[in-house]
């Protein structure tokens, strides 16, 4: 039973993922097997549909290639002008992403959705483009070939032998809202290009026609089918798991691909993208550098750089892990990320070496029990592949290490101080004892200088212990045969020595690093721990930033309108290439931009939002000196990570405030109900004296004449009104903050008019008052003594401002969600054009009138209503009088037990 | 004796401020009452103790005690009517003091009228206690104690039992004001002293039976915030 439920987890993620899509554009692409399937004309027509259903349709940008049908479509569509750029003495027209988001219509069309646009774009991607104008929520209508994309790439090049450059991610693909497959079968596709309806650029029509060969057509019609089939499976899958009708439940796949220094890696890359993809599974890719590889060349590691940032680009994780050995080490690796299923490529490795070192692959399933080992077969590389890599980096050499030929120099001298030290105790020992001098120096000499001096140094050891000590002396000839075993052993075991002891300098050598980036890590956040303001935590993580990553940092944090600034302007800053609007538009989208990312590579500072939990905080601007020290994978999870404790440290630093604040609002609120209260005694206690001795005065002695009688009422009346002027104006300032604690109870209104008329009994006394409520009112949950308050002041100020003898109508309606209370008069009405001001504060009807009062009345019932979650308002009912109209939340009444 | 007594009936008057003391007890002299001023809880404890007063009016803001506690210890010994003296702010400390046993309460500023008004209705109520026979009459309707029948211009009103024992049970306390949690806690049960919305519901109920205008009711009367009033004449 419990295996049919949905994981909530799943289901959460569900939920903010629609949420997310409500708030966002739509996407719909138009996908086709080849160009010439008919997708813009197809795209065009359905626009042209929507618009004469009168929707708000632009066209972004379409390429006709001068077809005379298309162009045809595009009469009457709103045509959004191209932006023209200037490019290497070129007019080139692109698309105005910007003019796209200021007009924001409701569907916008985009042709071509893998295009590259012109350097200086702020993005180099046409569909980085898209994903911006649907993050606005503006619909978007695109055309895509199976060929652009990414996951596809390798195939449709083995097919057709044409290697396409202009690629898409296929998340992008995989995240739109709706595929709708253009489809025309090669016969009829072959016959329109005879016709010439085909668009095929003038220069390359040879290359061209070679890709629309009859084989290639069906060929790229399957996989277009095939593509838009998976997508449907998968639409159906989730619906089911939607539905919960899946009655699998299964953990949750992990992918573990390892790239290795040979070619192919690409490839490699893009099979594991598929495999995740059919499997749903998440993926990562990782390289192993051991210290055989650590020895590459510095094009075949940047190769692998590249590699990986290509996995990233399709969805994937990517981790650089440091071992000894390969196999361990990736095993090691996937048992502690939950991996299910390993892939390695395919060894090219044959013959000799092939015996001598098993492929990672076979060492790998003999090591894992309960991992899958997936092998992809290599191919040779297609040349253009690494090219067409949207990696809009190269990352810059390591400087030389320590001048090498130093070791090799020391590894000569190391050697002959071995032999001349040999000469000298050669009386005393054997050849045994002297061949141990030799390897110390070899061991001397691995530790120094790592493995090539050692390999030097034991190669001249076998030489000089050959050549001064093995009889004949000073020859390289050898009496003894069994010397040259003596030689032979004697250069593996210094050759084993120099290996096992250089590997373990680069052991130590990594142990470092990881070791002083723990540190860095530690020490910033020991010292954010104790940053009490925004600045101090700005100034530490600069001087960290800049000492780990050899960069010049700026910190950028938000003010209150969300505008960023730099709270720490420094003389040197003022030299940075800093450019505001970049790390705005970071800060507001949440994404890394600028060098080294997808948008805005061609800027010269990296720019990376601090994202803490709750919100961004502001915005990391770094200005690398080498850009290595800033993108290589490891050194990337670093800055992340520094960039998420700062993140978090200013957020805390952000709470801390509001902490603060809260307190010194708490304290001021105390102290300000206490000065209420006090005033309130202080104030109502003397009036409540004056009131009762003038009433009391006639009862004091005897009678009163009536000239007096009458004073001592009028101190009386006077007294019980500044009474109320007093409880009013304490009321309206308890109101106002907005801090009065309402006693909510579920109440019949009609008793709350009761009490109201009641204790205005006597002002009402010469006005005719009508109460009608519908007998099935619902309850409404309200505070009764402060709604008695609302009824009490509107009654009041019907009383005072209509003349004797006026009706008075109490009326309610039950509007559903809400219901409204009417009270109405038959008197003069309102001022007109002033209805809504009377709720402000010491704002009266009827200036400097005769009837008293300051105005307060009615900014006391707007306050308490609202504070009930209700309105009001005020209006001149057409047949004459005022009419005020308060509307409350029905909510959801108890039910009431009935009596049997 | 009981005569002499209703003839010049005492009155304890429990109030800090000497001004308000002196305005009540000219109200309450002009009234025939004798009056015993008291200017602290304490005192006030005392002369009620020794001069067994027929009426206690005591302000709820005493400078040396809680006027709440002052009502729980007169409770503990005395049954004398107690009328509160309140000011707007002290809404739950009213309330309280009505829980311990308070028979009624004037918020600040009242006027002299209004004092003596609740005066001689708190008075009435002792005198007539147990006094009154089995017909109770007001308005338009007549309720038989001993017969459990309502009347209404001469034909029987039907009541739920719960209505009933609201109504019997307002009747027996006709001038005094009854909080929700009294009126709860003695119709439905100690485990219902907080579900004032059924008292509500029922009160209306009641209203619409036996008032002739059930949007301003005269004798059930509501006071907001507090309970509810019966009132037999008006």
């Amino acid at each position: 039973m419990a295996d049919t439920r949905p994981d909530p987890d799943a289901l959460l993620a569900r939920i903010e993922s629609d949420a997310e899509r409500a708030r966002q554009g739509k996407l719909r692409v138009f996908f086709g097997a080849c160009p010439g399937v008919g997708k813009t004309y197809a795209m065009l027509n359905a626009a042209r549909a929507l618009r004469d259903q009168g929707a708000d349709v632009v066209v972004g940008v379409v390429e006709t290639h001068g077809r005379s049908e298309t162009a045809q479509l595009l009469k009457g569509l709103e045509l959004l002008p191209p932006r023209v750029v200037a490019y290497q003495g070129r007019e080139l027209r692109e698309f105005d992403l910007d003019a796209a988001l200021a007009r924001k219509p409701a569907l916008i069309l985009v042709d071509e959705l893998a295009h590259s646009n012109v350097a200086g774009s702020r993005h180099p991607k046409r569909w980085q483009d898209v994903e911006e104008l649907l993050a606005a929520g503006i619909d978007v209508w695109t055309t895509v070939n199976v060929q652009h994309l990414e996951s596809l790439n390798d195939i449709v090049g083995g097919i057709t032998g044409i290697q396409v450059r202009e690629t898409l991610p296929d998340r992008v693909f995989e995240q739109a809202d709706e595929v709708a497959l253009v489809d025309l079968p090669p016969d009829e596709l072959l016959q329109r290009m005879k016709e010439g309806k085909v668009y095929l650029p003038q220069q390359a029509e040879r290359a061209i026609r070679n890709f629309f060969r009859k084989g290639n057509l069906i060929a790229l019609r399957e996989l277009a089918l095939r593509r838009t089939a998976d997508r449907v499976d998968a639409q159906m899958r989730e619906y089911r798991s939607d539905q919960a009708i899946s009655e699998v439940w299964e953990a949750k796949e992990r992918l573990l691909v390892c790239l290795g220094p040979g070619a192919g890696g690409d490839r490699l890359v893009r099979a594991a993208a598929r495999l995740a993809g059919n499997l749903h599974a998440d993926w990562i890719a990782v390289y192993v550098e051991t210290p055989r590889l650590q020895r590459l060349s510095e094009t075949n590691r940047d190769k692998i750089l590249r590699t990986l940032a290509l996995a990233r680009e399709l969805g994937a994780e990517t981790a650089t892990l440091a071992g000894q050995e390969d196999a361990q080490t990736l095993l090691t690796y996937a048992v502690s990320r939950n991996v299910s299923k390993l892939v390695v490529g395919k060894s090219l490795r044959t013959g000799l070496s092939r015996m001598l070192r098993a492929p990672l692959s076979d060492r790998l399933s003999l090591l894992a029990e309960d991992v899958d080992v997936y092998v992809v077969a290599h191919e040779a590389e297609a040349p253009a592949a690494g090219k067409a890599l949207s990696e809009p980096f190269t990352l810059d050499r390591e400087p030389v290490p320590r001048t090498r030929w130093q070791g090799y120099v020391w590894a000569g001298g190391i050697c002959a101080f071995a032999t001349a030290v040999s000469q000298a105790v050669t009386p005393w020992f054997d050849l045994a004892n002297i061949i141990m001098f030799y390897l110390l120096g070899v061991v001397g000499v691995a530790v120094r200088y790592g493995r090539g001096p050692a390999i030097l140094a034991s190669f001249l050891s076998v030489l000089a212990f050959d050549f001064f000590f093995v009889p004949p002396k000073l020859t390289f000839s050898v009496d003894d045969t069994r010397h040259l075993f003596t030689f032979a052993i004697m250069l593996a075991v210094a050759l084993t020595i120099s290996n096992v002891a250089a590997g373990l300098r680069y052991q130590t050598r990594i142990a470092l690093y990881r070791e002083r980036r723990t540190r860095a890590l530690n020490e910033l956040g020991r010292e954010l721990a104790g940053a009490l303001l925004p600045e101090n935590i700005v100034d530490m993580s600069r001087h960290h930033l800049e000492g780990l990553f050899q960069c010049q940092v700026c910190i950028l944090l938000p003010d209150a309108q969300e505008k960023l600034y730099s709270p720490m302007l420094l003389p040197e800053h003022k030299e940075l290439p800093l450019d505001t609007a970049i790390a705005q538009w970071v800060y507001d989208h949440q994404q890394p931009a600028g060098l080294g990312t997808q948008s805005l590579p061609g800027a010269p500072m990296y720019y990376l939002p601090l994202k803490a939990p709750m919100r961004t905080r502001g915005v990391l601007a770094l200005l690398p000196s080498q850009k290595r020290l800033l993108f290589q994978p490891e050194q990337a999870r670093l800055l992340e990570t520094f960039a998420a404790q700062i993140a978090l440290a200013l957020e805390r630093v952000h709470y801390v405030e509001v902490a603060q604040e809260a307190l010194v609002r708490m304290e001021s609120e105390r102290l300000r109900n206490g000065l209420l209260s006090a005033l309130s005694h202080d104030l109502r206690t003397p009036l409540t004296v004056l009131a009762g001795l003038a009433d009391s005065l006639p009862l004091a002695g005897p009678p009163l004449p009536p000239a007096q009688a009458e004073i001592a009422q009028a101190i009386r009346a006077e007294s019980l009104r500044t009474s109320t002027l007093v409880s009013n104006l304490l009321d309206m300032t308890r109101l106002q903050e907005g801090h009065i604690q309402l006693k909510r109870e579920w109440q019949p209104l009609e008793e709350v008019l009761g009490a109201a008329l009641q204790t205005l009994a006597i002002p009402l006394a010469r006005h005719e008052v009508h109460v009608d409520l519908p007998a099935d009112l619902p309850l409404l949950e309200f505070d009764s003594v402060l709604m008695e308050r609302v009824f009490c002041n509107l009654l009041e100020n019907a009383a005072k401002y209509t003349p004797a003898g006026s009706r008075i109508e109490i009326g309610a309606r039950n509007e559903g969600d809400t219901v409204a209370i009417i009270v109405a008069d038959d008197g003069p009405g309102l001022p007109p054009g002033r209805e809504e001001s009377l709720f402000e504060k010491f704002t009266r009807g009827q200036d400097e009138s005769a009837v008293t009062g300051v105005g307060l009345g009615l900014a006391i019932v707007r306050a308490i209503v609202q504070a009930h979650k209700g309105t009001v308002r005020a209006e001149n009912r057409p047949e004459g009088g005022a009419r005020f109209v308060i509307t409350l939340p029905t909510g959801d009444p108890p039910a009431i037990p009935l009596e049997a | 004796m009981e005569d002499l007594r209703a003839a010049s009936p005492t009155v304890v008057v429990v109030e800090d401020e000497p001004q308000i003391r002196r305005f009540v007890r000219t109200g309450l002299e002009a009234e025939g009452c004798h009056v015993v001023e008291a200017g602290t809880g304490e005192r006030g404890l005392v002369e009620t103790g020794t001069r067994k007063p027929d009426l206690v009016i005591l302000d709820l803001g005493l400078p040396d005690r809680d006027g709440v506690d002052v009502v729980r210890d007169l409770r503990s010994w005395s049954t004398v009517p107690i009328l509160i003296l309140s000011a707007r702010v002290d809404e739950t400390d009213k309330v309280a003091a009505l829980d311990a046993g308070a028979d009624d309460y004037l918020t600040k500023p009242f006027g002299v009228a209004e004092l003596l008004a609740r005066v001689r209705a708190l008075m009435r109520r002792t005198r007539m206690a147990g006094g009154e026979g089995p017909l109770i009459a007001f308005g338009e309707i007549t309720v038989d104690l001993a017969r459990r029948q309502v009347i209404r211009d001469g034909s029987e009103v039907h009541l739920t039992p719960i209505e009933y024992r609201l109504l019997a049970l307002l009747i027996a306390n006709a001038g005094r004001v009854l909080t929700h949690r009294q009126l709860l806690r003695e119709v439905w049960g100690p485990s219902h002293a907080e579900d004032t919305h059924y008292l509500r519901v029922y009160m209306t109920g009641l209203r619409r039976k036996l008032e002739m205008n059930p949007a301003q009711p005269r004798h059930i009367r509501t006071e907001s915030g507090v309970g509810y009033r019966f009132v037999l004449d008006t």
